[in-house]
């Protein structure tokens, strides 16, 4: 029998030849990241509870300040301030201040094709993208791998997504990602393994994969991948300026076995919107067009890349800003936010009436900008619409593509992103 | 075993209802106020070390902040009984030693119902109905973690 794509990349890393799921592995992992959120946590136990007197390995260790920044607080620069020595102290040099949103920095210059990455933070398997797995752990799992270099696993039972045909258009990823969430549910995916297949998957670039990887976490995933192509060894390669290897071909078998399998035909797949309050409340956005807003957010490590801001620039090349309506713009990465200034995109931003953050998690953390008021109501690019997720808990949030994000903000109320 | 009052919350209860973002750069104890104030405005005020929480489907899902599950722990909870938990956050709970305890019949259960448990017999009781169920008590590894008070006692206990 064969093996799924993320069998292959656990058995090799807990250096069996077979796994099975459910089987409980030890693995080494490639890469263990951390940020600014639990980092005051996981100080603690590092250097408290455990008194660990020097880490694992520190090249493999990666530290974001990007929850939080710049600081809103002394309580956070203090975090902020802790991470920084704590960095200094175990000799790790991958220490990134204000560079961009830890999922992003990973895809952007660490993560390789079948690689095992370990995140305190539940969107890790972003770097599903790139071929590779990740999961996302809590403060204690991370630490005890900081210092150990390995973790134990279960064997995730794989679930296959098959997406066939062509977006229509104004009609993207995130559009396929809310719809699967609303067929699976929120808790459909608890402790699977998504892999997305079909030909469309093909014609995705890195960024659209990692879009749909990204949000697989809204349905209880433990992990997504997408099995590399040369898309993806051309994106690392003219990324980094490195030469991959790509002998180490990974795949999935034609024998291996799935648990479930879901069908989406983009074919006649309109642009979705997520309702208030939870992620797989989603319905096609001719249903709630109307709804009036009071701000807007593009940013989140689901959709601030390159692209994004592209499509999002497109509508603001001739459309205002709605008086009534707030638009925050926060790239994911330093990088990003370079090659928009260099683009013009920022300059078609700040015209159009949006004010423009530094890089980092930013609305969708609803800890240090952008957040709202009781009564408010945002649409926004980010992954989640929790109560509270974005300032009061009496706020609506809803969850829609850039392109439907940017215009509803020139329209004050949830619009349909086909008419412009 | 004493028995203690149950606090009842919905399904897909998430890590942002149980600690908000904001409260999360805090030191452990000044968050602990603010635990579900979304969902409640009495329960941090005034749960008491040996109360229980039940809760629906998926509970603990989104954010892996292990603050959530440390909030509640320090709050005193006994153990936290759902239709379901969210991966990372039954992963946290073994790791910090706080009882989690799945079982379907969760709409037999009403807020302020008194309740008690016997983790060696894998038995809950409702003393309120009179009602008994029976859960899975944890075995092998995941036994010997909590057994230790989390993982990393276990690891220290270990030489690691």
């Amino acid at each position: 029998m064969g093996m799924t794509l993320i069998e292959k990349i656990f058995a090799k890393h807990a250096n069996k030849t077979f796994v099975v799921p459910d089987e409980i592995l030890t693995v080494d992992v490639d890469f263990c990241m951390a940020n600014d959120a639990t980092m005051r946590l996981n100080v603690d136990i590092v250097e408290n509870k455990l008194k660990a007197k020097k880490v694992w390995d520190p090249s493999k260790i990666i530290l974001v300040m990007d929850h939080q920044v710049p600081a809103d607080s002394p309580q956070t620069a203090a975090v902020h301030e802790m991470s920084k020595n704590f960095a200094k102290k175990y000799g790790i040099e991958a220490f990134h201040g204000g560079d961009g949103i830890c999922h992003q920095l990973l895809v952007e210059k660490y993560v390789l094709p079948g690689q095992l990455i370990i995140g305190a933070d539940s969107h890790t398997p972003s770097v599903g993208a790139l071929g590779a797995s990740g999961c996302g752990m809590g403060s204690t799992d991370i630490c005890a791998t900081m210092v150990t270099g390995k973790t134990w696993m279960k064997v995730p039972q794989s679930v296959k997504i098959i997406l066939n045909g062509t977006l229509q258009k104004s009609v993207y990823p995130k559009d396929i990602i809310l719809a699967l969430i609303k067929q699976t549910g929120a808790g459909g995916l608890v402790y699977k393994a998504v892999e997305f297949q079909g030909k469309s998957v093909r014609n995705f670039s890195v960024s659209e994969r990692f879009t749909l990887c990204n949000m697989t976490t809204e349905a209880g995933a433990k992990t997504a991948v997408i099995e590399p192509d040369l898309n993806v060894y051309k994106y690392i390669e003219q990324e980094r300026n490195i030469s991959v290897q790509t002998q180490d071909r990974w795949f999935s078998d034609k024998d291996a076995k799935y648990s479930q399998s879901f069908g989406i035909d983009l074919n006649t797949l309109e642009p979705q919107v997520a309702c208030p309050h939870s992620v797989d409340n989603v319905f096609p956005v001719s249903s709630v067009v109307g709804t009036k807003i009071d701000q807007a957010f593009l940013g989140a490590c689901t959709n601030s890349r390159i692209d994004d801001l592209r499509i999002a620039a497109e509508v603001f090349k001739s459309n205002k800003v709605h008086s009534d309506v707030k638009l925050d713009v926060t790239p994911s990465s330093r990088e990003v936010y370079l090659q928009a200034v260099r683009e013009g995109l920022m300059a078609i931003f700040i015209e159009a009436g949006a004010r423009v953050n530094h890089p980092g998690c930013s609305t969708c953390w609803g800890a240090c900008q952008g957040v709202l008021a009781s009564g408010q109501t945002l649409i926004s690019t980010q992954n989640r619409n929790f109560k509270g997720r974005s300032g009061s808990k009496d706020a609506k949030i809803y969850l829609a593509s850039p392109k439907t994000v940017a215009v509803s903000a020139v329209r004050g109320f949830i619009a349909d992103p086909r008419e412009i | 075993m004493n028995a203690q009052r149950c606090w009842v919350f919905g399904e897909n209860i998430d890590t942002d209802q149980i600690i908000p973002s904001q409260y999360l750069v805090l030191p452990l104890n000044e968050m602990l106020p603010h635990a579900l104030e979304t969902q409640s405005d009495h329960f941090a005020k005034e749960i008491k070390p040996g109360d229980f929480i039940v809760a629906g489907a998926n509970f603990g899902c989104g954010s892996s902040r292990e603050q959530a599950p440390w909030v509640l722990k320090d709050l005193g909870l006994r153990a936290i009984i759902a239709k379901s938990f969210s991966r990372i956050f039954f992963r946290n709970c073994i790791n910090i030693g706080l009882l989690l305890i799945e079982i379907s019949k969760i709409e037999e259960f009403s807020d302020g119902h008194i309740l008690s448990i016997n983790v060696d017999k894998g038995k809950l009781t409702n003393e309120t109905t009179g009602k008994h169920y029976l859960f899975s008590a944890p075995t092998g590894l995941v036994k010997e973690i909590f057994d230790a008070g989390g993982l990393l006692p276990y690891l220290l206990k270990q030489d690691v």
